[in-house]
């Protein structure tokens, strides 16, 4: 893969990122936010009239099988910038504006909405945080366990290394996902949402950590050999600041790269568990919640491609987030010797 | 260029005649001349030594021969090979095939790498066979002839065996009964000893001694080390940076070496006995100089 | 060879027997047990319940009922006894009979479609290097390598819905029972393609990046130079000499991949419905069924150690110089 091409991902990825951060500006509504007379609204058509864009106003059609019809003519103006539901800003500023909305009793369906009339946009731009954050919180925790563990296990050998890596290898043994289950079934059910979000990323950070300590551990061992390292230990530094002064800013490139290429494994975790419904927990927004409504049959057969927008968004996203790896892989270990997958 | 005797080449058709032969290789819209109008011929039953050192042409020539580089754009080769008459540098693909170990077999520099690990060495010279020789009834018998030929011992054994439970100065007989089993007319021995040991390296050349007297061949003989040619080649060509610089009978060429070059690579040869205060070096610029006049 | 595989499969009772006590322990962590639906009944008899902890063991600390667990799963008597379902109302070990083999199918199926796809796209991808053909299936190996297995399978379904080409999930058609064995085949297999497909896709761009990066290196070995030397035919050099040596990388990444196909198998059946041990466990979670969680995990951990070995066996086989002793 070439360069470019990591440059345009980069390029994407940073867009996402921007529009997750203000999510709250972007969006309408909160996740949460029902609306039980326009449940499983088509998305609304918008329209221009008297030089104002217009969203259109639509009547339940058919109650039974959730048909709308639009009402000609008739509309509610798009107000800009306009004053709704109070959030901060970038988690600071306190404010109430908002890129766009209209008012009530009107709604602007951007992508429709779902069984209770929440609107599947702002839950889209919502659940983006959640899968754009869960890889880079799960990779600076498996930073920090596999350069450990690695680290100690390669510079120390005996009985540590052996220890660290049975355990990586009883680990590995069992399917991940099904370590994924039992870890997830291990705590209860009733958590916070900030709960929720640390746990699936402890456990998945658990799943994860092995493989990055396994290559720590195996540069260490080639490391601790060499005449830096023993000329440190020869002046009688401890081990611990041998392995942070001398063995990390070595390692530190490939330890990133490393903890980077299971970004994916983290947002597909968390997708997973929360399609299943033991991750992120309704009313909250998620991709792979957001899929797991698709499983309505309601959706399936009326509105089929909500459940394409956050599937799509996992994968646009992963996507993404694989390419990046390869490049960070190929700039940092061209001839693949530590990093393979 | 080539000092080849005019009369020798009216009372016999040579087997194998190069003419202005021209190798290029292109990658990245550079052009690189590897071999540059070079021209030799091999009669019936001689043996040609082409001597120079590595990046000199001479073993893009002896791939060039039946056509192993790779296919345009990336090399090209102009000028002809006739093999018996025919042109091998125009003719088909599906036609080449038929000269490639039927006609002209090769042995190359690595035997560890040049043979195929994951086949035994009887499937490997079997392959050959019956590409060649269909009409053959036991292929095993015939196998097992060829290792007895190159002095394999226990062929019975050898013939089940994989490429790496060999040794190399024996992988190096088996790609060398590899080649004589479909009885080719020109045997292409690429750097044949430069990758074994010395004591092996005198083993397989009197291997080639008597294979040559057995099966009266033709041989070309590529080679950096002037020190066996010696006694083996009829004749010398000398390669360097794609050009001919200088050709003969062996002998001539050893006891009166015109070309500064030949010099040069004859006074790498070590002998015996000869107190040599420095290893010998070759002095391009001198090179070039005279090259040039 | 025989020594070795005897090794690897004594080795594999320390990592079970790791696997299982942790797993145990981890259950015991969480609130509540499986017994927990009947105390919720109102009219639960506190006496009938009290006969039941004892009867499972639930009156002793975990690690005592983890060696109960353990005394009856080792088969003294040739019989393991891996527990109850107190959620199915059956014997786990009764269960995990019915389950494994629709888990085990599904994974092989997986694995064959995905080679079957994988290789020759490798291998086609390493001739025509940088070709159109060579970019565009790298794209389309990022694209498999990055969709989600329950997303797929979510399409999948749809699709079935949508054209009624196959059934809504599941493994085999309610008339099953009645069908002659033909017929018994036939809709076994017809259920098992869509997750076939669903499961294979995610192993086919790993494979084939490894297939056409060995392809590629091995294209540039001198024995491939003798092979056309010798006069054989191209696709008979690609074929028979550079395919034998190439394949042999992916023997090895057979059994890694076998690790992503249980697990991504493990979201289909849960998607798709289908009665596999993924299927199983999912809901013996949900309900705290801890004996047939553990032997969920036993059976698949196994199943992952043994791909392993069997990659491990076949790569002997195929590659002559790798001897085991």
């Amino acid at each position: 893969m070439e360069r470019p091409l990591g440059l345009a991902v980069l390029i994407l990825l940073g867009c996402f990122y921007l529009v997750a951060l203000f999510a709250d500006f972007i969006s309408p509504y909160t996740p949460p936010d029902q609306s039980l007379q326009k449940t499983y609204h088509p998305p609304t058509a918008l329209f221009w009239e008297n030089g104002r864009l217009h969203v259109q106003r639509y009547e339940l059609a058919d109650p039974d099988d959730m048909v709308y019809r639009k009402i000609e003519g008739e509309g509610a103006p798009v107000r800009f910038f306009a004053r709704g539901h109070d959030y901060r800003l970038m988690g600071l500023i306190p404010t109430d504006r908002h890129l766009f909305l209209v008012d009530e009793p009107d709604r602007i369906y951007l992508l429709g909405s779902d069984e209770t009339g929440r609107d599947n946009f702002s839950r889209l731009l919502y659940g983006a945080r959640i899968s754009l954050s869960i890889g880079l919180v799960g990779i600076a925790i498996i930073m920090v366990f596999g350069f450990l563990a690695g680290g100690l296990a390669g510079y120390f050998g005996g009985i540590w290394d052996n220890l660290t890596m049975r355990f990586i290898e009883l680990v590995m043994a069992v399917p991940g996902l099904y370590l994924l289950l039992v870890l997830r079934g291990t705590f209860p059910d009733e958590l916070s949402p900030g709960q929720t979000f640390f746990l699936i990323v402890i456990i998945l950070s658990f799943l994860a950590w092995g493989g990055t300590a396994r290559i720590i551990r195996g540069m260490t061992l080639s490391l601790r050999n060499r005449q830096f390292v023993m000329a440190a230990e020869v002046l009688g530094q401890s081990p611990l600041k041998i392995v942070g002064k001398h063995i990390l800013p070595n390692v530190f490139s490939y330890l990133v790269v490393a903890a980077s290429l299971s970004i994916p494994a983290f947002i597909l975790g968390e997708a997973a568990l929360s399609f299943l419904g033991l991750g992120i927990q309704e009313p909250s927004a998620s991709w792979g919640l957001m899929l797991s409504q698709a499983q309505d049959m309601k959706v399936f057969m009326l509105n089929f491609w909500w459940l394409l927008l956050p599937g799509a968004a996992i994968f646009v996203t992963v996507i993404a987030f694989n390419v990046l790896g390869d490049v960070f892989r190929d700039i940092v270990d061209p001839k693949q010797k530590f990093l393979n997958r | 260029m080539t000092d080849e005797n005019p009369s020798a080449e009216k009372t016999q058709e040579p087997l194998l005649a190069v003419r202005d032969l021209v190798i290029e290789f292109r990658s990245r819209g550079e052009v690189n001349r590897a071999v540059d109008g070079i021209s030799f011929a091999v009669n019936k039953g001689e043996t040609l030594a082409v001597v120079g050192e590595s990046g000199s042409g001479k073993s893009v020539t002896a791939m060039s021969l039946t056509r192993l580089l790779p296919e345009e754009p990336v090399c090209r080769v102009t000028g002809a090979v006739l093999f018996d008459g025919k042109n091998l540098v125009a003719c088909s693909n599906r036609a080449i095939r038929r000269y490639r170990g039927r006609e002209i077999a090769y042995i190359f520099q690595e035997p560890a790498t040049s043979l195929n690990p994951v086949f035994t060495i009887g499937n490997q010279l079997a392959e050959a066979i019956k590409l060649h020789r269909p009409d053959v009834k036991d292929v095993r018998a015939e196998i097992i002839r060829a290792l007895d030929l190159v002095q394999i011992r226990d062929p019975e054994k050898r013939f089940k065996d994989y490429p790496h439970q060999l040794s190399g100065g024996m992988q190096q007989r088996v790609m060398i009964a590899m080649a004589l089993v479909c009885h080719p007319r020109l045997l292409v021995a690429d750097e044949p000893t430069t990758a074994l040991d010395v004591t092996i390296q005198a083993q397989i050349m009197d291997l080639m001694r008597d294979i040559r007297r057995r099966m009266s061949m033709s041989i070309i003989l590529i080679t950096h080390n002037f020190g066996i040619v010696s006694g083996f080649a009829d004749k010398v060509i000398v390669m360097f940076r794609g050009k001919i610089v200088e050709a003969g009978p062996t002998d001539t060429i050893l006891s009166n070496p015109r070309h500064a070059y030949t010099k040069a690579l004859i006074a790498c040869i070590p002998r015996l006995g000869e107190q040599q205060r420095r290893l010998t070096t070759i002095d391009y610029a001198e090179l070039e100089k005279s090259q040039s006049t | 060879m025989k020594t070795v595989i005897a090794r690897r499969l004594i080795a594999l009772i320390p990592m079970l027997l790791g696997i299982t006590f942790m797993a145990t322990m981890l259950m015991h962590l969480a609130p509540g047990d499986f017994l927990d639906q009947v105390r919720m009944q109102r009219d639960a008899d506190p006496e009938y319940i009290e006969r039941l902890e004892r009867e499972f063991g639930l009156d002793n600390p975990w690690y005592v009922q983890y060696f109960l667990w353990l005394k009856n799963v080792v088969p003294w008597d040739l019989r393991s006894d891996f527990g109850y379902s107190f959620h199915y109302k059956v014997d786990v070990w009764e269960l995990l009979g019915q389950r494994l083999p629709a888990t085990i199918l599904l994974s092989v199926t997986s694995l064959a479609f995905a080679w079957v796809i994988a290789i020759p796209l490798g291998v086609l991808a390493a001739i025509y290097k940088d070709s159109i053909f060579d970019r565009i299936s790298s794209i389309l190996a990022y694209a498999a390598l990055s969709i989600p297995e329950f997303f797929l399978a979510l399409l999948a379904l749809f699709f079935a819905a949508r054209t009624g080409l196959f059934p809504l999930g599941g493994f085999t058609s309610t008339e099953f029972e009645f069908m002659s064995p033909v017929r018994r085949f036939f809709d076994v297999a017809h259920h098992l393609i869509l997750p076939t497909i669903v499961v294979g896709i995610g192993s086919i761009a790993s494979i084939m990046r490894i297939m056409r990066a060995n392809f590629i290196d091995n294209i540039r070995s001198e024995y491939v130079t003798t092979a056309r030397a010798k006069g054989v035919p191209e696709g008979i050099v690609m074929f028979r000499h550079v395919f034998r040596n190439a394949i042999n990388p992916l023997i090895t990444a057979a059994g890694f991949a076998f690790s992503s196909i249980v697990s991504g198998a493990l979201m289909v059946e849960i998607v798709m419905n289908y009665p596999g041990i993924g299927h199983m466990i999912f809901h013996a979670i949900l309900q705290q069924d801890q004996f047939v969680v553990l032997g969920a995990l036993v059976m698949s951990s196994t199943m992952l150690i043994l791909g392993n070995l069997l990659a491990d066996i076949a790569l002997a086989w195929n590659d002559p110089r790798i001897r085991y002793d």
